[in-house]
């Protein structure tokens, strides 16, 4: 018997497979059939702090719209005794599925500023989560801002958040830094119980008809794996956090490779969007196999075996990786311009 | 409702209605308050009950309880429409204890024994004959004669309990007063502290207030006057053309006379009464009318004369002395001048809770509204004192005055009001050291002469700043307090940031922050401006319209804008209602912060911003380039880009100074500017500096000549939209999303449509004084609209057509009489015309001009009758019009009715799914899961399917439109439903305020609706039945969106989301259901096949038809 557990933000997971957030986490139903297709956790969609900012403003503006204007129609709406501005369906959202699952409850927190973070975090643990996910979607498009500014949002988010709950916090950032593992080591020492890598940002596309920008919410592909692969094989070992690899996770072998590279635990949302939440089942099949096949006695010896401070070649994951890619595609002249460019990128 | 009251009271069953009293429709609808409703009601058999203030009319709702328990007698206690139900004023509230103190539990439960119940069954609502019925309706007089001493025992029982006396009369004033005024409803208030200042000089004048008026009590009427009154003068607040005296007069008269027949205790002489009108729809009574009542008693008498107005043309008007006033010392008195938009009376509520909450003081606040709802302006009247505030009249003479919109001072003369030493306060966009310069002379002149204390802030900024956007109302709130010092300010202040807390705290955490915010910073931003010695502003308060309007307009109608309507005499007004059309083009009310400006290179000339435009602000010619020769230098024009307008020009021109920046016209312009796609080919820009040389472009525009309609082709939106507008600067919502169906009815069919116009706010931005936005065209013609009542609106229109059907059968039967007098050809002419076009119209309305000309010399009786009704003889198009309320539900039977006709007639509905007028109520059309008064937890059940209904006839064309979804589609139903001969309805969809939109994007955002199928798209011609054609048309595809993406656009469902979201989640689940049912049923109907063709698919309609002269 293959032992598939992991530890990940202090909780025993009985494998590695975590279901990340999505929309498959707002119906309870939903969740009840991803822990049936033995997703070892779940992450709930992200409450989005500042929408919910934005939305109480809206309702305030819409609600007294027109009102006190007319003799006869003072107001337009019934007086409501109470309005749930804030993020109450959420925490009871949180409240029921630990009421309907036996895994591991994740909850995700998502926003830019600092806003509500501490009150927000503070209440989803008071609501019975077992863990939280800091999602820290910050876009900077302001060209006087300096990366050490936007840096320090996320150190100073996840500070707050810390000082106000005790459940384990992990951060879900993006790769868009100058320096990813100073970021890395900046959050660990800041407190963060794991790292996600790495969110996706919203790229908006073109109506060529209306000449309008119009949202597009991609899956993602298996491409896309490459990138946590890579900072996950580099940071392992350097960080105490616990790393979690999401984006492009879709199949047994995504998940093996995740491991290996030292992930605790790795989350699938696209794929499970595509195929369904039973797809889980047929992912833990095969890792088992794989691991059986090649004859592992348990995740935990797998995790972190390929990383860069266990591999046998760390180059690999560097420069001397990427030179070697191109090598037989082209000719590279180190001096084109291009090359610093795709250097940093 | 009164037949229902007459069977109530006959049954004996104890009932209690609270009526804020209001006035009833007669030459006009008003909506403000009076008696004659409440009196109309006087022979229903009902208790009627009068409360004078907010005080009374809780304690008097206790009692009316309370009394009909114990007498059986069902009562209608009623307290005056807004002066009284609007009031906001510092009262004792009644505790539950006290009310189930007075509330005899006995007397509820043998209410309860008496109810129908199968367990001990009886029958009741019996219909008797001859024989009995007298007899019977006898019995029922002891409970009458009992009732005014049990109301006298609940009012003793009442005032041992909470400590305040009510009589059936109470008499106060001077114990031997010889003049005595009898009256009832607030402005007893007035009258009550006019009579103790007039006693405290000694006059020697009394006041009797009924507050039982039925039963009347003759005994305690008489015991309740002073033995030394020598004459009374009855007021009574209604008018019954006709009678002898008003009600109450009579009444008084009849028990004086009682009195004597029946030997009761009574003054030692019979005193004279004389009989006197006040206060119809909430006119103003003030004690300077109160006193010009009591003087009337001295010298010789006016009888049955009226007070408040000028009667120049019976002269039965009192006159008084408007100076005169009794305000104490002791009160401070504040107006504030604000937009409904702006928060200020929000603001001023909330400051007289904060002084009423937290000190000793009285507090009292009155509002008084626009007749506009968009640019409305809000006057807040508020007193403060240490003692029960009474004075049920707005604030004359006022020590505090705040503008809070600059644009008033242009308009409005606030600082009359203005005692001397008075503080003013303005928001300003101009500082302390600039604003001066930019008053307006009348306005120096008026801070100088009075010694004033003047204050500026700039709110608009603080607003700003604070991400208050346009709502300032926390700001200025902040100011009074700091200028008036009703409270120490910091204390204050500290009230104000908890009534935050407390108003916004449900709302969410950041709404509270911003307010404390503005609160915060505002202090900062208040200057004491230093007054110079002299008015030196070149600035003039500008005449209110035009020098160019009609005298009717600028000596009625314009008074009545700037406020001064109450100064207007009864001579200046028609006899019977009748006023102008086209009149809202004089107000140039320069609402709009930002206004559409046109970019004639990236325009396409597709005519959707004219075609959306509420308010016709946005109008295109198209033109001989001859005709530019004298143009004003940046007046704009492109050459026309439709093959058929070849060599023409093309202007779409911008009402500068009516329009109301709403916005929905660069919403919907398709067209991008190549170079920079934030930029479209119409954008919003800074109004004040394109004020001027837009208003004389606009000018400039409106001298252009109409194209000939002949030559528009109407089937394309692009060509239609050069029409004329006979719809225009309507008071409507900014970016009202019913007005622009009203304008299409304008353009397509005005020249020659009459309306019948449902109440609601249809029937008050189409026709609230002081102007209409019903135009006319260069020939005179144009809508003719009338509005009778919110019931009766579908049979009204009904009548139109019945009545032209005859006067056009009438005519058309002279002309084949006076065929030789009038030429042959010419009378087979007028009698063959189709009419089923523009030019055939046209010709028509030329043999018609023929035939006048040729009838003016005639001299027969018959030639006559004929030139009166000849211009019948050109097709009149009836629209009957209204809004959900009327249509689904109040005037339902109506509409049936008419519908089932068969008559030539066009109903429109236009659709808010909501009673807008009146506040947001729930209707029938209201759709499943929004929110909407009587609906606070989502409505339950689904919208009901009026189109279907009408379907069901067979023999009706019925269209459902929504304009932003599908603008050409909308376009075709109307001229479709015009042109079928027989009843045709289109169910319109039309945002509204009352949605909680961004109005702004309004018209975009109805695609959502449609393209997730909860609104349909579809037209019923029964004329395709004749070709054996399917008669429906389903132009909606089927749904690409969930429901579930409309409803997050508007808060009328989405706030369910916030409040109860388990409902939310069912009720959203429903609506989609709702409108996947509804889609398939449709799409099942629209795909039915048709049997063979119906050569006459319904019975004729008998709309005129072309016919043959007998010669």
């Amino acid at each position: 018997m293959i032992d598939l557990s992991t530890e990940y933000l202090g909780l025993t997971l009985r494998t590695p497979l975590v279901a990340s957030a999505s929309p498959l986490s707002h119906e309870l139903d939903s969740i009840r059939r991803l822990e049936d297709a033995g997703a070892s956790a779940v992450v709930l969609y992200s409450l989005f702090e500042e929408q919910l900012r934005q939305e109480s403003v809206l309702l305030e503006h819409n609600l007294a719209a027109g009102t006190e204007s007319f003799a006869e129609s003072l107001t337009y709406f019934p007086r409501q005794e109470e309005f749930h501005t804030g993020p109450e369906g959420y925490l009871e959202h949180i409240r029921k599925t630990k009421a309907a699952v036996d895994i591991p409850v994740i909850a995700s927190l998502n926003g830019a500023s600092l806003g509500g973070w501490a009150d927000y975090a503070h209440r989803i643990e008071q609501a019975g989560a077992n863990a939280l996910e800091c999602n820290i979607y910050f876009l900077p498009t302001n060209p006087a801002m300096s990366c050490a500014q936007v840096e320090d949002i996320y150190v100073d988010i996840l500070r707050e958040v810390k000082l106000a709950v005790k459940i384990p916090v992990a951060v879900k950032l993006s790769p868009y830094f100058s320096n990813m593992a100073f970021m890395a080591q900046r959050l660990d020492e800041t407190g963060a119980n794991g790292l996600v890598l790495f969110n996706r940002f919203y790229q908006p596309d073109i109506d060529l008809e209306t000449l309008e920008l119009r949202p597009n919410v991609l899956l993602s592909t298996p491409q896309d794996l490459r990138l946590p692969l890579t900072w996950i094989g580099i940071l392992y070992g350097r960080v105490k956090a616990d790393l979690a690899a999401t984006s492009g996770i879709h199949q047994a072998e995504d998940v093996i490779k995740m491991l290996l590279v030292g992930a605790k635990v790795t989350m699938m949302c696209s794929i499970l969007l595509r195929e369904g939440h039973d797809h889980i089942r047929l992912v833990e099949r095969l890792v088992e196999q794989w691991l059986a096949d090649h004859e592992y006695e348990s995740v935990r010896q797998l995790q972190g075996s390929m990383s860069q401070i266990r591999s046998a070649d760390p180059a690999a994951f560097e420069r001397a990786q990427y030179m070697r890619a191109v090598k037989g595609i082209q000719y590279l002249r180190l001096d084109d311009p291009s090359w610093r460019y795709l250097r940093e990128d | 409702m009164i037949p229902n009251m007459n069977k109530i009271a006959g049954e004996l069953s104890p009932t209690a209605f609270h009526v804020s009293a209001r006035t009833l429709a007669t030459h006009a609808l008003s909506i403000f308050g009076d008696h004659s409703d409440v009196m109309f009601c006087r022979t229903t058999g009902f208790a009627m009950l009068s409360s004078n203030s907010v005080q009374e009319s809780m304690d008097l709702a206790l009692i009316a309880h309370a009394a009909s328990l114990e007498s059986r007698i069902p009562f209608l206690h009623f307290f005056d429409g807004f002066r009284t139900s609007h009031e906001v004023n510092k009262i004792e509230v009644l505790s539950e204890d006290d009310l189930r103190a007075l509330i005899n539990l006995d007397r509820v439960l043998e209410h309860r024994q008496r109810a129908l119940s199968p367990d001990h069954p009886v029958i009741r609502g019996t219909a008797q004959n001859p024989d009995v019925f007298f007899q019977s309706r006898e019995a029922v007089n002891p409970f009458y004669a009992a009732c005014p001493a049990k109301v006298q025992a609940v009012m003793d029982q009442f005032a041992k309990l909470v400590g305040r006396s009510y009589h059936l009369f109470d008499y106060v004033g001077a114990p031997d007063a010889t003049h005595v005024v009898v009256m009832m409803g607030s402005g007893a208030e007035a009258a009550h502290e006019t009579v103790e200042h007039l006693v405290a000089a000694g006059r020697k004048v009394g006041l009797l207030k009924v507050r039982l008026y039925r039963p009347f009590s003759v005994s305690h009427f008489l015991a309740a006057l002073p033995p030394s009154v020598q004459s009374i003068t009855v007021l009574d607040r209604t008018k019954e053309a006709g009678a002898a005296g008003d009600p109450l007069y009579l009444d008084v008269v009849n028990a004086l006379q009682e009195g004597i027949k029946q030997n009761l205790k009574r003054p030692a002489v019979t005193p004279v009464v004389l009989g006197g009108r006040y206060g119809l729809s909430s006119k103003e009574f003030t004690p300077a009318m109160v006193k010009a009542v009591y003087d009337n008693l001295q010298g010789t008498p006016k009888d049955h004369f009226v007070v408040g107005i000028e009667d120049d043309v019976e002269h039965s008007s009192l006159s008084y002395d408007p100076e005169f006033s009794i305000e104490p010392d002791n009160v401070v008195r504040a107006l504030f001048y604000g937009l409904g938009a702006d928060g200020t009376v929000g603001a001023n509520k909330n400051s007289i809770k904060i002084i009423g909450e937290n000190t000793e003081n009285y507090a009292q606040g009155y509002f008084v509204y626009d007749s506009k709802k968009s640019g409305a302006m809000t006057v807040s009247h508020l007193r403060f004192g240490p003692n029960p505030i009474h004075s049920s009249y707005l604030i004359s003479k006022a020590n505090f005055v705040a503008c809070h919109q600059w644009i008033f001072l242009e308009r409005y003369d606030m600082l009359s009001s203005l005692v001397e030493g008075g503080v003013f306060l303005l928001n300003s966009p101009f500082g302390p050291q600039e604003v001066w310069e930019h008053l307006p002379r009348q306005v120096q002149e008026q801070i100088i002469r009075k010694k004033a204390r003047f204050y500026v802030i700039d709110a608009y900024q603080v607003a700003r700043d604070t991400g208050m956007g346009s709502r300032m109302n926390t700001i200025m709130q902040v100011c009074f307090f700091a200028i008036s010092k009703v409270l120490p300010r910091e204390e204050a202040i500290e009230a104000i940031r908890q009534s935050i807390r407390y108003t916004y705290g449900r709302k969410g955490e950041e709404v509270v922050q911003k307010n404390l915010r503005a609160v915060d910073e505002t202090l900062a931003h208040l200057h004491e401006v230093k007054v110079p010695a002299k008015a030196t502003s070149p600035v003039e308060m500008p005449e209110p319209f035009s020098k160019q309007a009609p005298k009717f307009e600028r000596e009625v109608l314009g008074r009545i804008y700037a406020g001064h309507g109450d100064e207007l005499p009864v001579s200046a007004f028609p006899v019977d209602g009748t006023f102008p059309t086209g009149t809202t083009k004089w107000e140039k009310r320069n609402l709009a912060l930002e206004i559409p400006v046109w970019d004639t290179k990236t325009c396409i000339q597709c005519g959707k911003c004219a075609m959306v435009c509420p308010h016709a602000v946005i109008r295109i010619k198209v033109y001989d380039p001859k005709l530019l020769a004298n143009a004003p230098a940046t007046f704009k024009a492109a050459d026309a880009r439709d093959k058929e307008w070849h060599g023409m020009k093309y202007t779409i021109q911008v009402a500068p100074e009516d329009c109301t920046g709403c916005g929905i016209c660069v919403d919907v312009c398709p067209a991008k500017n190549k170079s920079e796609t934030r930029l479209k080919a119409i954008n919003m820009e800074a109004q004040p500096p394109l004020r001027a040389p837009e208003a004389e472009n606009w000018e400039f525009f409106l001298k252009l000549p109409e194209i000939d309609r002949r030559n528009i082709k109407l089937t394309t939106i692009r060509q239609q939209q050069v029409q004329e507008p006979l719809f225009e600067f309507s008071g409507a919502c900014s970016g009202c999303g019913e007005t622009p169906y009203l304008k299409l009815v304008s353009q397509l069919f005005g020249d020659r449509t009459i309306i019948a116009n449902a109440t609601g706010c249809s029937s008050i931005y189409g026709g609230n004084l002081p102007t209409t936005p019903w135009a006319k065209n260069a020939e005179g013609r144009g809508p003719a609209w009338s509005n009778s009542l919110f019931e009766d609106n579908a049979e009204f229109g009904l009548g139109f057509r019945v009545s032209i059907d005859k006067q056009a059968q009438f005519a058309r039967e002279l002309v084949r009489r006076l065929a030789h007098e009038i030429g042959t050809e010419l009378a087979d002419d007028l009698l063959r015309a189709a009419q089923k076009d523009e030019a055939e119209i046209y010709e028509q309305r030329q043999r018609v001009a023929l035939l006048k000309e040729k009838l003016q010399s005639g001299k027969s009786p018959e030639a006559k009758q004929l030139l009166a009704v000849a211009d019948m003889l050109v097709k009149k198009s009836v629209w009957i019009v209204g809004g959900d309320g009327w249509a689904y539900d109040i005037g339902y039977g109506g509409l049936d009715h008419v519908l089932a006709s068969g008559l030539n007639v066009n109903l429109l509905v236009l659709d808010t799914e909501v009673y807008s007028n009146t506040g947001g109520q729930a209707s029938k059309s209201t759709p499943r899961a929004a929110v909407a008064k009587f609906a606070a937890g989502g409505k339950a059940a689904r919208k009901k399917d009026l189109g279907l209904i009408a379907m069901s006839y067979g023999n009706v064309y019925v269209a459902c439109v929504a304009m932003g979804a599908k603008d050409e589609h909308t376009l075709k139903a109307f001229l479709e439903a015009e042109a079928y001969d027989g009843p045709s309805i289109i169910i319109a969809y039309s945002h509204c305020i009352a949605h909680g939109i961004n109005m702004t994007t309004a018209m975009t955002d109805q695609k959502a609706a449609v393209e997730s199928g909860q609104w349909l798209l579809y037209r019923y011609n029964p004329e395709r039945q004749l070709t054996g054609e399917n008669p429906l048309l389903l132009d909606s595809r089927a749904p690409t969106r969930k429901v579930r993406e409309f409803l997050q656009q508007q808060t009328r469902f989405q706030m369910l989301t916030k409040s109860h979201p388990d409902d939310a989640k069912r009720l959203w689940a429903q609506a989609q259901e709702d409108a996947d049912i509804r889609y398939h049923l449709y799409e099942y109907l629209a795909q039915r096949k048709s049997g063979p063709p119906v050569k006459a698919a319904q019975e004729p309609a008998p709309a005129p038809h072309p016919e043959k002269v007998a010669h």
